[in-house]
């Protein structure tokens, strides 16, 4: 637990006798809303950083505008950030906030839907102007007109509170001012007895160039705790206990970062050099940046000049023995398809990341869905078979990483990562690996250096016959030199072939390589306690978090369910027909319009219902419970009594 | 810094960057093998695939050009990569016994960027067309230029889509009839030097076909010059577009519309150095007729100049029908190229900062339960 600045400590007297009483809750949910303008993620990232400090499981939730800066103070401007954290193991970012913050009338109107009755609400009554009540259609103030009477409601006025803690700082009106968001995390941070030396440590390096402006934010930060501290407003403050952890380092980690640690792991554990060609595109530029940093450890980046040079430039250094990666979203999946077929046609190792958004086209670039499933798997023209896995959660990024890196050098072949908008900006607590523990790839790597064929020749495409891998023979390898390229090529020599049966041989031995690689997976896990149950749900991706808290909710309520969630989506895992068949029903929720469901009835014949959504945003527990809970009541021809779909995780 | 032909022996140049940091894996995979094998003959770059250009295409005769001059520049063959897109040219790796990637269709200079800014002790190498290279990869072409990563561009112009069976390309002259053209074309062409110079191209050249002592001058400067080099090659489509340069070819015009470029002399040209080449009024070049100006007012060749607009005004001296044609080398200017640079920021980033891995992944704000 992080040391707490002695100046901030809450006590439950404050000066003047004012009585404060702290309640102790398991679990929270917090929303923070406001203008893009007014540093809610910013608030949001330090508020989940104290939290994962102090040692509280969380999840997250960033909900941002493509827009970086909107018109001030409308609707297409509001960003948020949610988190979620509690004395136990947590799944989800949380269905709906248990405390909304509002920093001006858009940001309450587009959110106040979400907070259920009862909730506290908490608003900066500064910014509730005539004119930005007008720019949202607020024909009175809503915080004076006794429209928010169905929840707790307290007017704080944070702007001019702020600007009066600054006073003697220094700074202009309009500058002093920006410094709310600080007073908004100190006066949450007392209410919420949040460990704060990590943030004066972190805005004392943030503006390390601008003393004065680190001054001010640490200013505003106390003043807001100390408000807290003495205002009668807020007579409650609230304890969460540290969560039960398995004893370990731990940090706090976004998908984004744990992906790109994945990699830089990869290429520590192998010995490659690591390239990465990139075109920035959200919400994947944050990997970019990340590896960017790492130079020191032999990664090279390389801000292309598109999409297509992006993945063409890893698949020329993987050419030269590096480990070719290329990152993006779903529009540039789509122009770096040809190259994609490429590295399948010169079975070449690469790593394709794309972290999915709304689409199609340019779609929802800061919301998240899981709708390119089917265009990584067949996404390419001709048979292009290439294997495909998902990541489940944030932390979990950096262990799909470093598996489709493995697949990738094992079996000379292009993979597909599919992140999601979610996974990578959502973060949660991650228990740092020993670097001992991760998987060595050397072995995958081998390169050739002798003449494989019986006449001393080298034979680019003479296989593996365990893996089918070919020989990777890098340049500069003397007597190994061989050209290989998009054209079909004959068995072994490599040589262009037009061959009617070579030809139907290549494509099949090539869609057989990647299904080999099933044979390197482990059994499907399946997450049923009770063992009896007949209903499965199996999901991929970012929607392991809610459909394992709906799990949860069904198994409180006295029904079983059983939870599958795939990382291999391609090939799937040996066992998983079989495991399907067992059960009555199998219902499969995805952010998309049922695309595993489409793969999982093709190819199983199992009659997997799809339960749907692309609202841009996660599932709800909630929704998924009763999902489930009709799925299981008309498996067993009458329903039970209790209901699933309320309660917490 | 002038790079001439006399120095090839001595600045092995796409080479020569000892003590770059290559991984061990590379490093151990690529020294197996004792002593580089140098030594060279044009048979030895020869490979077995049977050449498939259609016989009497100017291809075979770079190619053999290409075969005989490279040995000469003291590269091991393991050591150079031909990296090519689609088109006829394209299939130039096939014959070459080297390293080579046959890639996909314009991107042959992204690809051998990657390669090369990995790989900076190679001699990468990107045969492509006029369709390739200005059309469909014309993005990764100038991007390619502009940062002047260490690679030797060949573009075949033949000024047609030959593959695809005889389409006017992005080179081809307005109203050109074509199978997709049959009332002439509408497309103003590009001229390929004067693109790579308004990318500020370090070198640029070009030669012809059939002129073997002329392309392997180029090519020779061109293999040693640090940084993006691009050579311009007119070639022959005698199947669908043949004779095109013959007005630069044919003895009886080409003297009258050639300009050759050396560097230090005067740009006179034509039938008794009966027309040199000026600066006009507004800054640029004009075609003058020697008699009729002062000799010290005929531009002397200056191929290193660091200002691209020289070079670039040269380049604007011809038409589209090729009349008044410059051959050689417009420009030759020395700058750090991308490859170097980008293992200089790694050399940098590991004197600062020890690869601790385990620190990495604990990174800043770390807890621990007991």
């Amino acid at each position: 637990m992080t040391a707490t600045d002695p100046s901030l400590v809450p006590s439950t007297s404050a000066p003047g006798g004012l009585v404060k009483s702290v309640v102790s809750l398991d679990r929270v949910v917090i929303r923070l809303a406001g203008d893009s303008g007014d540093g809610m993620q910013l608030t949001g990232n330090r508020f989940t950083s104290e939290t994962a400090s102090f040692g509280n499981d969380l999840s997250t939730l960033p909900n941002f505008p493509a827009e970086i800066r909107a018109p001030t103070g409308t609707l297409p401007g509001v960003s948020s950030f949610q988190l979620h954290f509690a004395d136990h193991d947590i799944m989800t970012p949380g269905d709906a906030p248990d405390v909304l913050v509002v920093m001006n009338p858009a940001a309450l109107k587009a959110n106040i839907a979400d907070l259920p009755g009862g909730g506290l609400l908490i608003a900066d009554s500064d910014e509730f102007s005539p004119r930005n009540l007008a720019k949202v259609g607020y024909a009175s103030n809503p915080l004076e007109d006794g429209s928010l009477e169905g929840w707790q409601l307290v007017s704080v006025p944070l702007t001019s509170m702020t600007t009066e803690a600054l006073k003697d700082s220094g700074l202009g009106k309009k500058e002093a001012e920006r410094s709310k968001n600080m007073f908004t995390l100190g006066l949450l941070s007392w209410m919420y007895h949040r460990p704060t030396e990590g943030t004066i440590r972190f805005l004392e390096r943030q503006f390390r160039r601008k003393p004065e402006i680190a001054a001010a934010n640490i200013a505003a930060f106390r003043a807001g705790f100390n408000y807290g501290e003495t205002t009668e407003a807020f007579a409650v403050s609230y304890e969460i206990k540290p969560a039960p952890m398995a004893p370990g380092r731990y940090r706090n980690i976004s998908g984004n970062q744990a992906l790109s640690l994945g990699l830089v792991a990869a290429g520590q554990r192998s010995g490659l050099p690591i390239f990465l060609g990139a075109y920035p595109i959200t919400p994947a530029s944050d990997i970019l940046h990340e590896l960017s940093k790492h130079k020191a450890f032999g990664v090279r980046t390389f801000q292309a000049e598109d999409e297509i040079a992006g993945v063409s430039a890893a698949i020329g250094a993987s050419f030269g023995g590096a480990l070719g990666i290329t990152t993006t979203s779903g529009p540039g999946i789509s122009l770096k398809s040809e190259a994609i077929g490429l590295a399948v046609m010169t079975e070449l190792p690469l790593v394709v990341v794309d972290v999915q958004r709304g689409g199609p086209s340019t779609g929802l670039p800061t919301k998240t869905e899981q709708s390119d499933l089917l265009q990584a798997m067949f996404g390419r023209n001709g048979e292009a078979p290439l294997p495909v896995i998902a990541p489940r959660s944030p932390g979990d990024c950096f262990d799909a990483a470093l598996e489709a890196c493995r697949i990738a050098l094992a079996y000379r072949t292009p993979v597909i990562l599919l992140s999601d908008g979610y996974l990578a900006n959502g973060a949660e607590p991650w228990a740092v690996p020993d670097v001992d523990d991760l998987p060595d790839l050397t072995e995958a790597v081998r390169f050739a250096t002798e003449p494989n064929g019986e006449n001393g020749e080298f034979l680019p495409y003479l296989r593996d016959p365990e893996t089918l891998a070919r020989p990777w023979a890098i340049p500069g390898t003397a007597g190994m030199q061989h050209r290989i390229g998009g054209l079909e090529k004959a068995d072994g020599t490599g040589n262009i072939s037009y061959d009617p049966a070579n030809h139907d041989f290549m494509v099949r031995t090539r869609q057989a390589k990647v299904d080999g690689i099933a044979a390197s997976l482990p059994p499907t896990e399946i997450d049923d306690p009770d063992g009896d149950a007949r209903v499965a749900v199996i999901g991929w991706g970012s929607t392991y978090g809610p459909i394992g808290a709906a799990c949860r909710r069904i198994r409180r309520s006295g029904r079983s369910v059983a939870q599958l969630h795939l990382r291999h989506l391609n090939p799937m895992p040996a066992d998983l027909g079989d495991i399907l068949r067992r059960y009555d029903r199998v219902v499969c929720p995805e952010m998309n319009l049922g695309q595993l469901a489409m793969l999982l009835r093709a190819k199983y014949l199992v009659d997997v219902e799809s339960h749907t959504q692309v609202r841009g945003l996660p599932f709800r527990a909630a929704e998924l419970a009763a999902v489930l809970q009709d799925a299981i009541d008309l498996t067993q021809g009458a329903p039970l009594g209790a209901d699933a779909s309320g309660g917490a995780e | 810094m002038s790079t001439t032909s006399s120095h090839a022996a001595e600045h092995v140049h796409d080479l020569g960057m000892p003590g770059n940091p290559i991984s061990t894996a590379i490093a151990s995979s690529v020294a197996s093998q004792g002593e580089k094998q140098t030594a060279l003959k044009a048979k030895d770059m020869k490979t077995d695939q049977e050449v498939r250009w259609c016989p009497g295409c100017g291809d075979y005769v770079i190619l053999n050009a290409v075969q005989s001059f490279l040995p000469s520049l003291g590269i091991a063959r393991e050591d150079m990569v031909i990296v090519s897109g689609i088109g006829c040219s394209s299939r130039f790796p096939y014959y070459m016994n080297t390293y080579g990637m046959h890639s996909i269709h314009g991107r042959a200079p992204a690809i051998a960027t990657g390669l090369a800014a990995s790989r900076p002790d190679l001699s990468v190498w990107v045969v492509t067309g006029d369709g390739d290279a200005l059309s469909i990869g014309g993005n990764h072409l100038i991007h390619t230029l502009r940062r002047n990563v260490n690679l030797t561009i060949l573009l075949f112009n033949n000024r047609i889509y030959g593959l695809t069976k005889g389409q006017y390309s992005p080179t081809s002259e307005v109203g050109k009839v074509t199978k997709s053209t049959p009332m002439g074309s509408l497309d103003h062409p590009f001229n390929p030097v004067s693109l790579a110079l308004g990318a500020d191209a370090t070198f640029v050249g070009r030669a012809m076909d059939s002129d073997r002592k002329g392309l392997t001058d180029v090519l020779r400067q061109a293999a040693e010059h640090q940084g993006t080099s691009l050579v311009e090659i007119y070639q022959n489509c005698n199947i669908f577009n043949d004779g095109a340069f013959d007005l630069l070819k044919d003895p009886a015009t080409a003297p009258q519309w050639t300009i050759p470029l050396v560097h230090g002399e005067p740009l006179v040209f034509g039938p008794d150095g009966a027309a040199c080449v000026v600066r006009d009024e507004v800054g640029g070049l004009r075609i003058a007729e020697t008699n009729q100006v002062e000799a010290a007012e005929i531009v002397v060749h200056d191929a290193h100049r660091q200002d691209p607009s020289y070079a670039f005004a040269l380049s604007r001296l011809s038409t589209q029908d090729l009349r008044y044609t410059p051959m050689g080398v417009f420009r030759s200017v020395q700058k750090p190229t991308y490859d170097a640079m980008m293992a200089e920021q790694l050399d940098v980033a590991r004197a600062q900062e020890t690869a601790d891995f385990d620190a990495l992944l604990t990174g800043n704000d770390t807890w621990t339960v007991a």
